[in-house]
C-alpha cells in the first residue's frame, strides 16, 4: 500500500495542481479516493488498486522476448510504455493479465502481484484476475453477433456474474468510455455499425462495464484518425481518475499528453528491457539514460 | 429548389469512353460468321457429322477466325490472348454442358410421372404395371427425411466439436484428426454402409431399419460438415476470442458465447452441405434400411425405403411405367438436394455481409 501511496502524491505533485498541493497529502488523497467511490458499485472497495511487477521475463519458444523488467504502476495513474517495435512493451504488457500464455510456446519469469498477491500463483482462478485487469486491443473488436448494449454488458455475461442494475451499469460504462451521448438512441444496433474510433471506445466501456481496477491498453489508437485518438486520450484521462491504466504506445506525443509515468523499452539484439521509467515530465525533458534521450529526440527509432 | 438546379456541371453528359462501338465489333462480328460458314460448308462436303462433328469443326475455325482477325486488329499478343480465352471458355462450357444436360433430362422424364397423386400413395398396393396415379412415392419420401434427419441429429454435434477441437483447442492430436476427417471424407460410401451392416445388423444382431441407416450416413456425413465447419471458425478473428479471454470469461463462455454465434451461418451451411452429401446416397442405404414398398413410419423397427432406394427397385422392375417412375423420384430427389443448396448460397450470401 505504500507504494501506492507514494505514487499518488508524486502523481499530484507532478500534475503541478495548486489547490492540492497547498492541502496536505492526506486530504488530497482522501478526496481523490471518494471521487472513486462513486464509481464503485460495491461501495466497499478503493475502485483502483496498484500494480507491482518484479523480475519479469517473457519467452516465445527459445526466443527471450523480455528480460528483467520490475516496474510499479501505482494506484490511479496513467504509466505510457514505449519504445521501438520489437522491444518487448506489448509483451510486457500481456504478461500483466495473463494473456501472454496463449501465445503457443509461451513461457515466463518473476512475478506480477496485484493487491498484494502474485497473479501467477499456482491455484489462482486466471478468469478473476482478468476481470480486475481488464484489457483494450490495438484493432477495435467488438463482438459483431452483439448489439451495442450486449457488447457493452458482456464482459458480465460472460463472467456469468447476475446483473442487477443493467440500465445503470450500460449508461455509466459508456459514459465513462466516453461514447454515451454518441449511441444512447442507438443502442439497439450492432456493434460493427458504429465507426471505428467509436467501436474502439465501445470496447473501452466493453472493459470497464465489468469494473476492472487496472485496465491495459495495447496501442489502442493506432488504428485511428487523429479526432477519435484526442476522444480516446480524453478518455484515458477521466479514466485515470478512478483506475489504473497502462497504456503501450508508439506514438510519443500521445505518451506525452496522456501519462503521468513513461517506461523506455528497448531491445539491442537481445532481450527487450527496461531501459528507464520516470515521471513522464522528467522522461521527455530531462532523460538519465542517454539512450531514452535519443529516442525521445527522434535520433533512433 | 431541386438538387439539378444547384448543380452547376448539369450540361456535362456521363458517358463510357470504354464501352464498345459497333464499327470495332465488325471485324469480330465477320469473324465469328465465317467460322460458321466454314463448319456448315466442312459438314457438307467432308465425312464429318452430328453434333459433335459441328462442335469440333466450329471450335477449330473459331480458333482461326478470332486468331486471325486480333492479328489483323492488334498483333500476334492479341492473337495468343484470344486462343487462350476461347479455350477457357471452350473448358467451362465442357464442364457445365453435362450438368446442364442431366438436370434437363431429369426434368423432362421425371415431371411425365409426376402430379400431387405421387405424394399420396406408397406401393404396398401397386404393380410395376399400374397407372402412375396409384402408386405413389410417398413411403420412399417419408424414409429418405427421417433417416437423413437422425443422421443430422447423430452427426451435427459430433462434427461441430470436432471442428471445435481443430480450431479451438488446438490440441495435440490436431493434425492427426484432420487427416483422418479428410482421409475420411474419401471414403467409398458403400463402404459405410458395409461398416454399418458389420456392426450394427451382424455383430450387434440388428435388424434393418432407418435407425441403422441414419447411422451409416451420418458417417458419410460427419467429415463434410466437419471440415466446413473447420473452415468457418477460422474465419473468426482470434481478436475476438482474446476480446472474450480478456474479459474474464472461460474458453467454453468465449467459444459458446461469441466464436460460434459470430460463426452460426457459416455453421448452417456447412450442416445443410451435410444433408446435400447424403440426401442422395444409394449404396449405404441399400444394405442397411431393406427396403420397403408400404409405408413405415416407424425409424426404429422395420424395413423403410428411401428415394434412391424407390429409383433404384422401380428401374430393376424395368417396363414403361416403373421407369417413369424411377425417373420422378430421381426428379423429386433433385428438388430436395437442389432446395438445400440454394438454402446455402442464400444463408452465405447473407453471412458474407
Amino acid at each position: 500500500m505504500s507504494t501506492n501511496e507514494s505514487g499518488l502524491s508524486a502523481k499530484i505533485n507532478q500534475k503541478g495542481d495548486s489547490a492540492k498541493n497547498a492541502t496536505d497529502q492526506s486530504k488530497s488523497l482522501s478526496s481523490v479516493s471518494s471521487a472513486r467511490k462513486m464509481v464503485d458499485r460495491t461501495g466497499s472497495k478503493f475502485v483502483g488498486t496498484g500494480l507491482t511487477t518484479k523480475n519479469v521475463h517473457a519467452w516465445f519458444g527459445k526466443k527471450h522476448a523480455l528480460a528483467d523488467v520490475s516496474m510499479d504502476f501505482a494506484s490511479g495513474t496513467v504509466t505510457a510504455l514505449i519504445g521501438p517495435s520489437g522491444c518487448g512493451k506489448s509483451t510486457f504488457l500481456r504478461t500483466l493479465n495473463r494473456m501472454h500464455e496463449f501465445i503457443p510456446g509461451a513461457a515466463m519469469a518473476g512475478s506480477v502481484v496485484l493487491d498484494g498477491k502474485d497473479i501467477y500463483e499456482a491455484g489462482t482462478d486466471v478468469t478473476k484476475i482478468r476481470l480486475r485487469i481488464g484489457m483494450v486491443f490495438q484493432k477495435p473488436n467488438p463482438f459483431p453477433s452483439m448489439s451495442i448494449e450486449e457488447n457493452v454488458l458482456s464482459g458480465l455475461k460472460l463472467a456469468q456474474i447476475k446483473i442487477q442494475n443493467r440500465e445503470q451499469i450500460l449508461q455509466e460504462s459508456l459514459e465513462r468510455a466516453g461514447l454515451w451521448k454518441e449511441v444512447k438512441d442507438r443502442l439497439g444496433e450492432f456493434g460493427g455499425s458504429l465507426s471505428g474510433g467509436q467501436q474502439q471506445r465501445l470496447c473501452i466501456a466493453r472493459a470497464l462495464a465489468v469494473n476492472p481496477e487496472v485496465l491495459l491498453m495495447d496501442e489502442p489508437c493506432s488504428a485511428l484518425d487523429p479526432g477519435s485518438t484526442l476522444k480516446i486520450e480524453e478518455t484515458i484521462s477521466e479514466l485515470a481518475k478512478t483506475i489504473t491504466v497502462v497504456i503501450v504506445t508508439h506514438n510519443m506525443q500521445q505518451a506525452a499528453r496522456v501519462s503521468d509515468y513513461t517506461g523506455f523499452f528497448l531491445s539491442d539484439n537481445g532481450p527487450g528491457e527496461l531501459i528507464e521509467v520516470a515521471p513522464t515530465s522528467q522522461i521527455f525533458s530531462n532523460p538519465k539514460d542517454p539512450k531514452t534521450e535519443a529516442y525521445v529526440t527522434g535520433r533512433f527509432g | 429548389m431541386s438538387s439539378q438546379t444547384l448543380d452547376k456541371h448539369s450540361q456535362v453528359k456521363p458517358l463510357k469512353p470504354w464501352s464498345i462501338t459497333p464499327r470495332e465489333l465488325l471485324p469480330d462480328f465477320i469473324g465469328v460468321l465465317l467460322a460458321v460458314v466454314a463448319t456448315l460448308l466442312t459438314l457438307d462436303f467432308t465425312p464429318m457429322r452430328g453434333k459433335l462433328g459441328f462442335i469440333g469443326a466450329l471450335f477449330f475455325y473459331s480458333m482461326i477466325a478470332t486468331a486471325s482477325v486480333n492479328a489483323i486488329k492488334r498483333d500476334a499478343k492479341a492473337a495468343k490472348n484470344s486462343i487462350s480465352s476461347l479455350f477457357i471458355y471452350v473448358a467451362a462450357g465442357i464442364v457445365v454442358a453435362p450438368v446442364a444436360s442431366i438436370v434437363y433430362t431429369i426434368i423432362s422424364r421425371g415431371l411425365a410421372g409426376f402430379g400431387l397423386g405421387i405424394f399420396k400413395t406408397d406401393m404396398g398396393n401397386a404393380v410395376p404395371d399400374s397407372p402412375l396415379n396409384e402408386g405413389g412415392l410417398l413411403h420412399a419420401l417419408v424414409g429418405t427425411i427421417e433417416t437423413v434427419l437422425f443422421a443430422t441429429i447423430i452427426c451435427v454435434p459430433l462434427a461441430i466439436l470436432t471442428a471445435l477441437y481443430l480450431t479451438e483447442i488446438r490440441g495435440r492430436f490436431s493434425g492427426l484428426v484432420r487427416f483422418l476427417v479428410q482421409a475420411m471424407s474419401g471414403v467409398p460410401s458403400i463402404i459405410a454402409g458395409l461398416f454399418i451392416y458389420a456392426i450394427y445388423l451382424i455383430s450387434f444382431k440388428g435388424k434393418y431399419s432407418g435407425f441403422a441407416g441414419s447411422l451409416a450416413l451420418s458417417i458419410l456425413m460427419l467429415p463434410t460438415v466437419a471440415r466446413v465447419a473447420e473452415e468457418v471458425l477460422k474465419l473468426i478473428p482470434d481478436d475476438l476470442r482474446e476480446a472474450g479471454l480478456a474479459l474474464g470469461a472461460t474458453q467454453w463462455r468465449t467459444v459458446s458465447k461469441i466464436v460460434i454465434p459470430a460463426a452460426r451461418s457459416g455453421l448452417v451451411t456447412a450442416v445443410i452441405l451435410g444433408v446435400a452429401r447424403v440426401a442422395g446416397e444409394t449404396a449405404p442405404i441399400l444394405l442397411t434400411i431393406g427396403g420397403n414398398d408400404r409405408m413405415n413410419w416407424n425409424l426404429f423397427s422395420g424395413q423403410m425405403s428411401s428415394l434412391p432406394f424407390y429409383v433404384w427397385r422401380q428401374y430393376l422392375y424395368g417396363g414403361e411405367l416403373a421407369t417413369s417412375r424411377a425417373w420422378t423420384g430421381i426428379f423429386v430427389l433433385m428438388i430436395i438436394v437442389m432446395f438445400f443448396f440454394t438454402l446455402t448460397r442464400l444463408l452465405s450470401r447473407k453471412g458474407g455481409k
